[in-house]
């Protein structure tokens, strides 16, 4: 052992021959992620007469801060509630409280974020404030995002990568085109898929149409609030499930077939085929594939910044879209390390997570 | 008897290659109109994509959105753009990621072990995470060029391409690969007299053929198809990428023939080149599993 340490120690050759591309590294990942923690603290804009100072935490509360307020309806001379025109019950203007009021120093500056009835009769009304409302929609966003496609786009996968596993004449031919969309640009395929989700000419809408018989309205996929976020989301895990099914395959292929031919002897049936012998098999790919599709979800911005903008009313803002839009548009660089450093907590605390969730189980 | 069975088992391959068929179907429409569409004038193209006509190449067919296409905007300057920082991107993170991972994989040196766990730490941050301060840093970065020192990288080609040629995933997948070789060969070369730079160059490069392939494929994709970079970085026209190009095809009225042309141009002969190494492509994105 001890000679063969000495025949392949080398200080000199050794760093000669990682540094160039370890100082790359440190210059342009390892350095810039400290920056951003660094700018997070400070009031760093990208041009400015005056230096940046330090302000502590004041980008994170400024983005995270919430608070809440129950209002009560407002009573006439005889005590009875006040009614709009509508019937609504009317409630005093929260800017009352939340503007100058010094009764009510916890909310000072913040907006509805959203809000709902409460209390005896459904007479008050409870509101979620919050100091950056367009940032808390962009989290929630985010969140829904990844939360549907994690598990919807692994099973899909997992599914293609069954499907594909088969011992068919051609199978290759299918793979191929199952990963096609894999290789183009997410740019280009949100393009494209605005043309699809077209609310006039749209080709989703003229063939829901024509498979409905004339009898569906077209919809403005893209244009309304309550459709906005699915459509990018369909789109998203087409245009990625194929680079997954790939890693479930590879997996797949990981599974001892002597395995299989066992469970073929003992009489199993498909479905416990799968379940005592290929998906134990899978664990580990389990859960790089769900790292990978989170890491890869919690990116969201390309979908969003050529096909919404994060409109329409912010229902397709994303927590990347707005520390780009923050950091690069409004030049703002803090506020835009700030969003940074919380999405890289953010995915850091799941990726963890997961890991611990799917831990391998030793009796 | 035994006639019913093989129905019966020719009906369920039918029904096999009818489901594998129909997912087809719906991974491919999108390009297949794409590509019919950029043949189409932008008119008919509206009219057609109310129908299955909207995927076949019927009616006035032409490469006129192409040309038009052309004098709309400066299509071969971006895609010269492109390959160029890819290629330059591509070759240099072979170069230099391989070497790291060779004297990761291969040699002892003091603060080894520090390098690669920094290194394999370098994988939970996410690009997004980083673009912020990175534009920062790119606005103030020094370089000197022909007229001595300049400070700035901001519109230029180098700011699109030094960033990205080191990452953690090429340089892992150089140790992995290095690490599997027999440490005979090492050791053989290294009595014949081979210095460590001809042990790299001349034993263990020309066996790295396959992991080389590996990683160059996921290179180009990530480089060919960048766009939050190069948005955030250039704005002169002359350093523009095609994806960034694209903006020039969004103005009062939409010409949607000419962008389907310009998207043909730049994704189909990505697709061709797939077509063509297609193993290759799919063992490059199933390596990336290796790292779990």
């Amino acid at each position: 052992m001890a000679t063969k340490t000495s025949l392949t120690q080398s200080n000199i050759s050794g760093w000669g021959f990682a540094l160039p591309a370890f100082a790359l590294m440190v210059t342009f990942i390892i350095l810039p992620f400290f920056f951003a923690l660094w700018f997070s603290l400070t009031n760093q804009r990208l041009i400015s007469p005056n230096p940046a100072k330090f302000i502590g935490l004041t980008n994170y509360t400024e983005l995270l801060s919430v608070g809440t307020i129950l209002l009560e309806p407002e009573r006439d001379a005889q005590g009875d509630i006040v009614r709009t025109d509508d019937g609504d019950i009317k409630y005093p203007r929260l800017r009352n409280f939340t503007r100058k009021n010094p009764d009510y120093p916890a909310i000072q500056g913040m907006q509805e974020w959203f809000s709902w009835q409460t209390g005896p009769n459904n007479e008050f009304k409870r509101v979620i404030l919050a100091k950056d409302v367009v940032f808390m929609r962009a989290l929630k966003n985010t969140f829904v995002f990844v939360l549907v496609v994690a598990p919807l786009q692994a099973g899909l996968a997992l599914g293609l990568a069954l499907l594909i596993n088969q011992k068919l004449r051609g199978i290759n031919i299918y793979r191929a085109i199952y990963f096609m969309p894999v290789v183009v640009s997410i740019v280009v395929v949100a393009f494209l898929w605005r043309l699809i989700y077209d609310g006039n000419n749209g080709l989703l809408n003229n063939l829901l149409g024509a498979m409905s018989f004339g009898w569906f309205e077209p919809v403005d996929w893209l244009g309304q609030t309550s459709t906005a976020m699915g459509s990018i989301i369909a789109m998203s895990i087409w245009q990625a499930v194929g680079f997954h099914m790939v890693i479930w395959l590879s997996g797949l292929q990981t599974i001892s077939p002597t395995l299989y031919e066992a469970a073929d002897l003992e009489g199993a049936s498909k479905w416990q085929t799968f379940r005592y012998v290929t998906w134990p098999g899978l664990r580990n790919t389990a859960v790089l594939v769900l790292i990978v599709i989170t890491m890869q979800a919690f990116g969201l911005f390309a979908q969003v910044d050529v096909m919404t903008n994060g409109g329409p009313l912010d229902s397709t803002q994303t927590i990347v879209f707005q520390a780009i839009e923050r950091g690069y548009g409004k030049q703002d660089i803090s506020g835009g390390s700030a969003i940074s450093v919380l999405l890289f907590l953010i995915v850091l605390s799941i990726s963890l997570l997961q890991r611990y969730l799917t831990r391998e189980r030793h009796s | 008897m035994t006639q019913t069975y093989l129905n019966n088992d020719r009906l369920r391959l039918f029904v096999r290659y009818l489901v594998l068929t129909l997912i087809a179907a719906i991974f491919i429409f999108p390009l297949v109109f794409m590509v019919m569409s950029s043949l189409k004038p932008s008119q008919q193209l509206l009219i057609d994509s109310g129908s299955l006509r909207a995927f076949l190449p019927v009616g006035d067919i032409s490469f006129d959105n192409y040309a038009a296409a052309f004098r709309r905007a400066p299509v071969g300057l971006f895609v010269a753009n492109s390959l160029l920082i890819t290629g330059v991107t591509v070759i240099a993170s072979l170069f230099l990621c391989s070497l790291a991972g060779f004297s990761i994989a291969i040699l002892n040196w003091r603060g080894k072990a520090f390098v690669l766990s920094a290194i394999l730490a370098t994988l939970t941050v996410p690009f997004e995470t980083i673009a912020v301060p990175l534009l920062l840093m790119s606005s103030k970065l020094p370089w000197i060029g022909m007229e001595g020192l300049e400070l700035g990288w901001l519109n230029t080609y180098r700011v699109q391409i030094i960033p990205f040629i080191a990452d953690g995933l090429t340089i892992f997948l150089f140790v992995q690969y290095f690490r599997d070789i027999p440490k005979d060969l090492v050791e053989a070369a290294r009595a014949e007299g081979a210095s460590w730079w001809q042990v790299y160059s001349k034993v263990l490069m020309p066996l790295a053929g396959p992991i080389i392939a590996t990683a160059a494929i996921l290179k180009f994709l990530v480089m060919y198809n960048q766009y939050l970079w190069p948005l955030m970085v250039v704005q002169e026209e002359g350093y523009r990428p095609v994806l960034v190009g694209l903006q020039y095809f969004f103005q009062l009225n939409t010409a949607w023939g000419e962008v389907m042309a310009y998207l043909s141009m730049i994704t189909v002969p990505v697709l061709v080149f797939y077509l063509f190494l297609q193993r290759a492509f799919i063992a490059s994105i199933a390596s990336t599993g290796v790292k779990g």
